[in-house]
């Protein structure tokens, strides 16, 4: 097996073993992202020379007898909105495209402390706005499954380089599905923590009250490990709690006899996609077979809370974009007179028409005249949304829907049309409104050989129950072993 | 849901945004569809429920407010469009 295929906890054994070292293995990955970049595009900004040479240093103090910890050596890729001291940190817009970031975001400090290698900074869609990474004002990442593909979005570079073995892991950032839909399309494992487990501290902000950072993996166990790193509260972000600590690794029991589990029916409504249906027809089967105890229930909140979300995040990105004004940092006009003019014309020349349009959204549902009825209905709804779930977690331990009601959709296939893009969202942003956890893995392919994802929403703090349904399935079903991207036209 | 031009111009002066005479169209078009879209919550029965600002029960953080000195000015003032000696430079405010 190819050094990139591993995950990293079969790396994490080979180091120990002395089967590899740690040069071995990100010279693999560098050799692998000058193979394969060209096709997928997944990088903003590539770090490979600073990767090897970093290694090196590792590799010395493990030389010299010098203590690491047991995730030093492993490459990582960040999403293009968390911020890297002294690397560029774009948020793929041509208002940021010149931005260094001047200190590092609190999971940054802690990935620099164990020793992780960060290979580079990755694509997404325009401040995290879209679902397909189509809105990246930089370039366009494609699918590994199928390169005419999209590998969906915002965190659609993220889940391309994992696809595609260029990096072991990456993070992401979730603010309606953001890490999940693009794991689902990209079939790999998604996941987005309660919100406030993570720290937003340098995390360039959309929606505040809804964004959380959480991994990118090629398996479950991955996804536990990276997570057992990134948790904890953080003094500069007030809305990360102080909650006890688990080891989220001891979590996967690769057992679910006797696990509840809630199916909401309107999730499986129209519109979703037939073989999308039979798939996790098929896992909720399979879950059967493995003695989990699975009931059809009605949840009935997937419209409202799409409806909320959209005027919620755009509600909160219209206020905090409000700073890009081209004064301190970021794209400046040339064209202008007074101060007035740098405010608006730097902002309508760095902005795409995405950002623009959601930042016309939130102003306008926040005008005076229409708050009540957009702003104040929406947030009432949050709280419908989050009794709703809190009903339903009285009955089951988890609940599992699609990630997409899609999968891979050809590019320019709906970015025309906005409305239809936020559509791709129903099935995930509803954990958002409701600050849960939610993972997505893959649970088959399509008649083309695209991956299906299936995703599991947890009650708060839950990861563990998540991860361990999520893991027992995985077990059963073997994805990777079965089925890899192809990188065909 | 109906947007005018005239609101549209409106709102976009609010966010600080340009939009041309070209644009008008689509950006209305786009807004009236999302509008229209999020029509749905009318439909939400939420009689008696208060309003969700986070999806934490919120409650406030106190700190003291104490000045940290941020000693990298360089890194700051690199990010600059336009600077002169270590300011960051805009064009005349006061005549």
């Amino acid at each position: 097996m190819e050094i990139t295929e591993l995950t990293v906890h079969e790396l994490q054994e080979k180091i120990k073993s002395k089967e590899l070292t740690i040069t071995q293995i990100t010279k693999a990955y560098v050799d692998r992202i000058q193979d394969k970049e060209k096709d997928v595009n997944a990088f903003i900004t590539t770090l490979t020379d600073e990767a090897i040479e970093k290694s090196k240093e590792i590799e010395e103090k493990i030389n010299n007898g010098e203590e690491v910890s047991n995730l030093a050596g492993i490459p990582i890729g960040i999403k293009d909105n968390i911020c890297t001291k002294g690397i560029k940190t774009t948020c793929a817009s041509k208002m940021l495209e010149n931005f260094v970031a001047p200190y590092d975001a609190t999971i940054i400090e802690k990935i620099n402390s164990e020793g992780l290698i960060n290979l580079g900074k990755l694509n997404m869609d325009e401040f995290a706005m879209g679902s397909s990474t189509e809105h990246s004002a930089l370039k366009a990442t494609k699918n590994p499954w199928n390169l005419n593909t999209v590998p969906g979005g915002s965190s659609g570079g993220s889940a391309a380089a994992v696809s595609a073995n260029m990096v072991p892991w990456a993070l992401g950032s979730d603010t309606g599905g953001s890490i999940r839909q693009p794991a689902s399309l990209c079939g790999v494992v998604g996941l987005k923590p309660t919100y406030g487990l993570v720290s937003r501290y340098g995390l360039v902000a959309f929606a505040s009250s809804l964004d959380q950072i959480g991994p990118i993996t090629k398996d479950v166990m991955d996804s536990a490990i990276l997570l057992n790193l990134l948790v904890g509260r953080d003094e500069r972000d007030t809305t990360s709690l102080d909650t006890p600590k688990v080891d989220y690794v001891d979590c996967l029991k690769n057992d679910v006899k006797g696990l509840k589990i809630g199916i909401p029916k309107e999730f499986y409504a129209e519109g979703l996609n037939e073989e999308v249906r039979a798939s996790l027809n098929n896992a909720i089967e399979k879950y059967k077979e493995l003695g989990a105890e699975v009931e059809e229930f009605s949840l009935d909140i997937a419209k409202y809370s799409l409806a909320a979300y959209y005027i919620i995040a755009c509600a909160e990105a219209s206020s905090n974009l409000g700073r890009f004004d081209g004064i301190r940092y970021g794209y400046r006009t040339k064209n202008y007179e007074s101060l007035e003019d740098i405010y608006v014309n730097s902002r309508s020349e760095g902005f795409g028409d995405e950002v623009k349009r959601r930042i016309i959204l939130g102003t306008y549902v926040l005008s005076s005249g229409y708050y009540d009825a957009y702003y104040k209905k929406a947030q009432q709804v949050r709280t419908l949304v989050k009794n709703e779930f809190d009903k339903a977690f009285e009955k089951y331990d988890v609940i599992i829907t699609p990630t997409s009601p899609v999968v891979a959709f050809e590019a320019g296939t709906k970015s025309k049309n906005p409305l239809e893009m936020y559509l791709a969202d129903i099935c995930t942003v509803s954990v958002n409104v409701a600050g849960l956890p939610g993972i997505s893995i893959p649970c088959g392919v399509d008649s083309n050989g695209l991956p299906i994802g299936m995703q599991i929403i947890g009650n708060r703090f839950c990861e563990g129950t998540i991860l361990n349904t999520a893991y027992t399935f995985e077990q059963a079903i073997k994805f990777r072993d079965n089925f890899k991207p192809t990188f065909k036209k | 849901m109906q947007v005018s031009n005239e609101e549209l111009l409106h709102i976009a002066k609010l966010s600080n945004l340009k939009i041309s005479e070209e644009q008008l169209d689509s950006y209305r078009l786009n807004l009236e569809d999302i509008l229209n879209f999020t029509e749905v919550i009318k439909n939400a029965n939420v009689d008696g429920l208060g309003e969700t600002i986070g999806a934490n029960d919120s409650f406030n953080v106190f700190r003291k407010d104490e000045v940290k000195e941020f000693k990298d000015k360089e890194a700051l003032l690199q990010n600059a469009p336009e600077k002169e000696r270590n300011m960051f430079k805009i064009p005349k405010v006061i005549q």
